[in-house]
Parts: structure tokens; C-alpha cells; sequence
């Protein structure tokens, strides 16, 4: 019997797969196609101290092999969350991490202190939403910014703390050490990449919030590339995310040294995608008589 | 829930540039509520995301759907054979309620927004039927509507029926019959301008609204629409889950 458990930061996964945060809600909606035990771990839709209601509709584009979203962080509230949602998402073995965004430092905080009271299982800092004014992406490209808002939340988070990365930045390496540094047990990346689309007949961006961020197969090599290279700038487990719609495409990250990986995009086009995911890792460690999935973290050979 | 394999039955051009397609799905068809959508993968090609279509009819185990081709997806699709399998998801969303239709519902239809009506108008049995096309070569399902209902058309350029918008049909029938429910699909203007007719005249309404989708089904928040709350509150609502059709009074038009 293979084993298909992953262990990041001390918390452990029952299978290397987990949601991406935004694409899959508070895990109702996709609950209703299998159940949450199925996968490892789900990243709830980002929570702000208060309640949000986003970015003015049209919110998503589809590009080439690929979407551009500008939700704006919609959710009812970290504490909604906590008092609405969390009980839901516990009757699973999926692992629970609350993904937060804040405008300032503080609301980090803040945020963290509230869930480290409940039965979230890690927390998920977004430093690198690209679709609202303040705070988010703002905080996430700067090296020295990063470590010291990891280090400010360290503080106030009880549980394992994942500092989710932005690709937009010149050097990855940099705010992954930085996170690293500021004290985060686990990164997370890639977030989305910053883009546009125009309507050329009526000469108007197609997203009301003019730019937004691109996921999907098309970021896929752009994502593994920043992994393979985080991987070996820093030591803490890596969640990589960025375009996966299939086993195959998961082994990659995993080979550029993910410890897990997260399925975002796909889930629209295949409610089951998360599922048949897993399933292709299952052949693919079968086909290669693997008997533990962590073995193929970081286990590509480089030229 | 899960998703759906359905066969094409039947498949045709009606007039250039719209389809008419029949799918064979079994019990799913008698599923189907007027106003619900299924979310298609528009497979051959490179449109990642489904598409979402509103039903419009349902018969036996047949769901019917009519498209105008605009992008990548319905391209795709309307390259489909008959006998090819169909990928998707639904019947989704909350169609027309037409318990609360009274003795006296209208239903008004603009462009492609017109399709869906079809099978609400069917359950009705006592519609007031309001039709707005373009110009003639747009007319669509008019004959099917006029075999089940008192059906009125109008054209923006007056190449068949009325010269003018459909609302200006639906304002002189208010002004001489009233109403007991508006149900309406079409283009935001036409809704826009329903909504200010409902509230002129007092009666309530239902309109069936549009958005770039992702999920379908409330995941990924990306089908936002504004709608007032009872408090006043104004809230981005989502169409895939919480319409897409909505009581009129509640939308918010920019």
C-alpha cells in the first residue's frame, strides 16, 4: 500500500492534494461532487477582517489557456467564517487552512489571533492578491516588507503560518528567504500573475477592475520554474499551485520540490478535478513502483 | 451532484449564426426548470472554460438548447454532431418562479434572451407573450410561441411587427390590461427598462440576468450582480447561484 500522506509543518496531510484559495469557496459547493476526505487539504476563499463585497462584475476573462479574475476578495468575514463555515469544512479529514488578507499590519494580526482560537488547522498570510487597492500585492514584492509582516503575525498566529508568494517580482528567491527569515513554517506559491485583456470592438478592458490575475495551464511553466527555484533557496515545505489539471502535472511540481500541491483553475472545468488529480498521482507512482508520494519532492535531476 | 453526459439528438442551424440543439440526457431534461442554465464544455478546441446556456426547452428526456455563436466556445459547440457526447453540468441556478404568476403574466423577451421563455411560457398556459429581435433575419422561435400563447414581436428597424423596442409594446398593454407578473430576459437595457414599467404600473417581476461566468456553481464568485436587500443594503449577488433569475425590484443597474 502506497502512502500518499504528506506532513507540512507538522500538520498532517492524509494526500498531497489541497484546494487553491478563491477557487473553491468554503468547500460546499464541490462538497456536493465528492466528499472533502477525498483530498488533503482545502484553502478557504480569502478572509478580510470584514466583510467584502469585490470588484464590480465583468470579474473574469478567458485568455489563452488560461482566465483572468478580479474578484476583489468578496467573503462575509473572518468571523462569519469561524462561526458559519469552519463547522462544515471539520466533519472531514481535509486539513482546514484559513487564508487571510489585511489592508494593514494590523489587520494580519488581528485576523490570525481570531483563528488561532479554532480548529483551523494552518493559516494562509495572501501577500500577493493583485486585485485590490490596498494592502495585498503591495506587501507581498518587497523583501523587507515581507519579513517583517511574517515576523508581526508569527507573533499572533498559534498555528503554522504559510506566507503565499507573488510572482510578480523580479527575484522569487527574495521573498521566499524573506518569509522564511520573518519566521513563516511554509510557503505557498504561485499566486496569480497580474494581466489584461481588451475588448477590441468596444475599446474597454474586458475585467471592470481594468487588470487582474491569470491562472490556468497557461502560468503552469512559469510556476514549477519558481518552485524548482525556491526549493532551493529556503528549507521550509513548499505548496505549489499554478495551472495543475492533471496527475502528470502535479508530479512536476512535486519533482521541482513541492511537498504538496494545489489544484485552483481546473475545478471549473472539472468539478472532480482535485480527485482525478490524486488519481493520476496514484498511477503515476504506481507506473514507477513508488511507495511514498513525499519521495518525489525536489527529486528532479537538474543539467 | 455530478457531471453530466448527454448525446446530441439533433442539431441545426435556424438562421445564420443561431443553433438548435437537442440533447439527450435522461432524467436531467425532466429536471429542468424555465430560466435554469447547463454549463457546457465546448470540447475540440481551446476554450477552457464551459459556457453557460440557458435551457430552453425540456421534453421527455430531451433538454433543448438554442445558442448565437460568439466566441470560442459556442464555435466549438456548434461544430457538434449528432450523436456526440455532451459534457455538463445542471440544470443550474433558480429559474422563474411561476407559482406566483396570477391570472395575468407577461413575458418578455429580447435577442437571445428570448429562448429561455420558451418553456416558461409553456407551463404558464396564459402568458402574454413580448418578443424584441433586431430585424427580421433575427426572428427566432416566434411560430413556437405563437402555436402555445397571444404573442407580440417587435423589430428595432420595423422589418416585421412593431417598429420599435418590445418595452413599448409591454407599456401599452399594461396601460390597457395591467398585470399580474413580469418575467423577463433580454439585454440590460430592456431590463432596465422593464424594472421602471414593473414599478410604473405595480406589478412584480422576475428578470433573468446575464455575466461572465467561471464555476457555475457559486465557488469562484466571479458572475457578481448587484441586488438591494430589504435594509437597503446593496450586495454583490451572484448569478450562477443566486439567479440567475432575480425578483426585478432587488437588481441594481448601473
Amino acid at each position: 500500500m502506497a502512502d500518499y500522506r504528506v506532513k507540512i509543518a507538522g500538520v498532517e496531510f492524509e494526500n498531497p492534494i489541497i484546494a487553491a484559495s478563491g477557487s473553491y469557496g468554503f468547500g460546499r459547493e464541490y462538497g456536493q461532487f465528492y466528499s472533502l476526505d477525498e483530498i488533503g487539504g482545502v484553502s478557504v476563499k480569502g478572509l478580510t477582517l470584514k466583510p467584502r463585497e469585490g470588484n464590480d462584475a465583468p470579474r473574469i476573462a478567458e485568455t489563452p489557456m488560461g482566465i483572468l479574475n478580479s474578484v476583489g476578495l468578496q467573503n462575509p468575514g473572518v468571523d462569519y467564517f469561524l462561526a458559519q463555515e469552519l463547522p462544515f469544512l471539520k466533519q472531514f479529514k481535509t486539513k482546514v487552512i484559513a487564508n487571510i488578507a489585511g489592508n494593514t499590519i494590523e489587520e494580519y494580526c488581528r485576523m490570525a489571533e481570531k483563528i488561532s482560537d479554532s480548529a483551523v488547522d494552518m493559516i494562509e498570510m495572501n501577500i500577493s492578491c493583485p486585485n485590490v487597492k490596498e494592502g495585498g500585492v503591495a506587501f507581498g514584492v518587497c523583501p523587507a516588507t515581507v519579513e517583517e509582516i511574517t515576523r508581526a503575525v508569527r507573533q499572533y498566529a498559534k498555528k503554522p503560518l504559510i506566507v503565499k508568494l507573488s510572482p510578480n517580482v523580479t527575484d522569487i528567491t527574495e521573498t521566499a528567504r524573506a518569509a522564511e527569515a520573518g519566521g513563516a513554517d511554509a510557503v505557498s506559491l504561485i499566486n496569480t500573475l497580474t494581466g489584461m485583456a481588451i475588448d477590441i470592438h468596444t475599446r474597454r478592458p474586458i475585467l471592470h477592475n481594468n487588470i487582474g490575475g491569470l491562472s490556468g495551464p497557461a502560468v503552469k511553466p512559469v510556476a514549477v520554474r519558481m518552485v524548482w527555484q525556491v526549493r532551493q533557496a529556503v528549507n521550509i515545505p513548499i505548496i505549489g499551485m499554478g495551472g495543475i489539471s492533471s496527475g502528470e502535472d502535479a508530479v512536476e511540481f512535486l519533482l521541482a520540490g513541492a511537498n504538496a500541491v494545489a489544484v485552483g483553475t481546473h475545478h471549473f472545468v472539472d468539478p472532480m478535478a482535485a480527485v482525478r488529480v490524486m488519481e493520476g498521482i496514484k498511477n503515476y507512482m504506481n507506473a514507477y513502483h513508488i511507495e511514498r508520494v513525499c519521495d518525489l519532492t525536489g527529486a528532479v535531476q537538474p543539467y | 451532484m455530478k457531471t453530466m453526459i448527454g448525446t446530441v439528438a439533433y442539431h441545426r442551424e435556424i438562421v445564420p449564426g443561431i443553433f438548435d440543439m437537442g440533447i439527450d440526457c435522461g432524467e436531467a431534461a425532466n429536471a429542468a426548470q424555465a430560466g435554469q442554465f447547463v454549463n457546457i464544455l465546448c470540447e475540440g478546441g481551446d476554450a477552457l472554460l464551459r459556457r453557460p446556456i440557458s435551457v430552453c426547452d425540456a421534453e421527455g428526456n430531451l433538454l433543448r438548447i438554442v445558442y448565437e455563436v460568439k466566441g470560442k466556445g459556442t464555435t466549438l459547440l456548434s461544430k457538434y454532431q449528432v450523436g456526440q457526447s455532451v459534457n455538463f453540468l445542471g440544470p443550474l441556478g433558480h429559474g422563474f418562479d411561476t407559482a406566483s404568476a396570477g391570472e395575468k403574466p407577461l413575458v418578455i423577451g429580447g435577442g437571445i434572451g428570448t429562448y429561455p421563455l420558451l418553456l416558461l411560457t409553456k407551463k404558464l398556459n396564459n402568458a402574454n407573450v413580448f418578443l424584441g429581435f433586431r430585424d427580421k433575419n433575427r426572428l427566432t422561435l416566434l411560430d413556437e410561441f405563437e402555436r402555445i400563447a397571444n404573442t407580440k414581436a417587435a423589430t428595432d428597424d420595423g422589418s416585421f411587427g412593431y417598429h420599435g423596442l418590445v418595452t413599448d409594446l409591454v407599456k401599452t398593454h399594461l396601460e390597457q390590461h395591467g398585470g399580474s407578473m413580469i418575467y423577463a430576459c433580454g439585454p440590460k437595457p430592456m431590463l432596465k427598462a422593464v424594472q421602471a414599467l414593473a414599478a410604473q404600473y405595480g406589478v412584480p417581476s422576475r428578470l433573468s440576468m446575464e455575466e461572465r461566468m467561471g464555476c457555475g456553481i457559486g465557488a469562484c464568485l466571479v458572475c457578481a450582480c448587484k441586488t438591494k436587500a430589504a435594509d437597503g443594503q446593496v450586495h454583490q449577488s451572484h448569478v450562477c447561484c443566486d439567479g440567475p433569475v432575480f425578483d426585478g425590484k432587488t437588481i441594481v443597474f448601473d
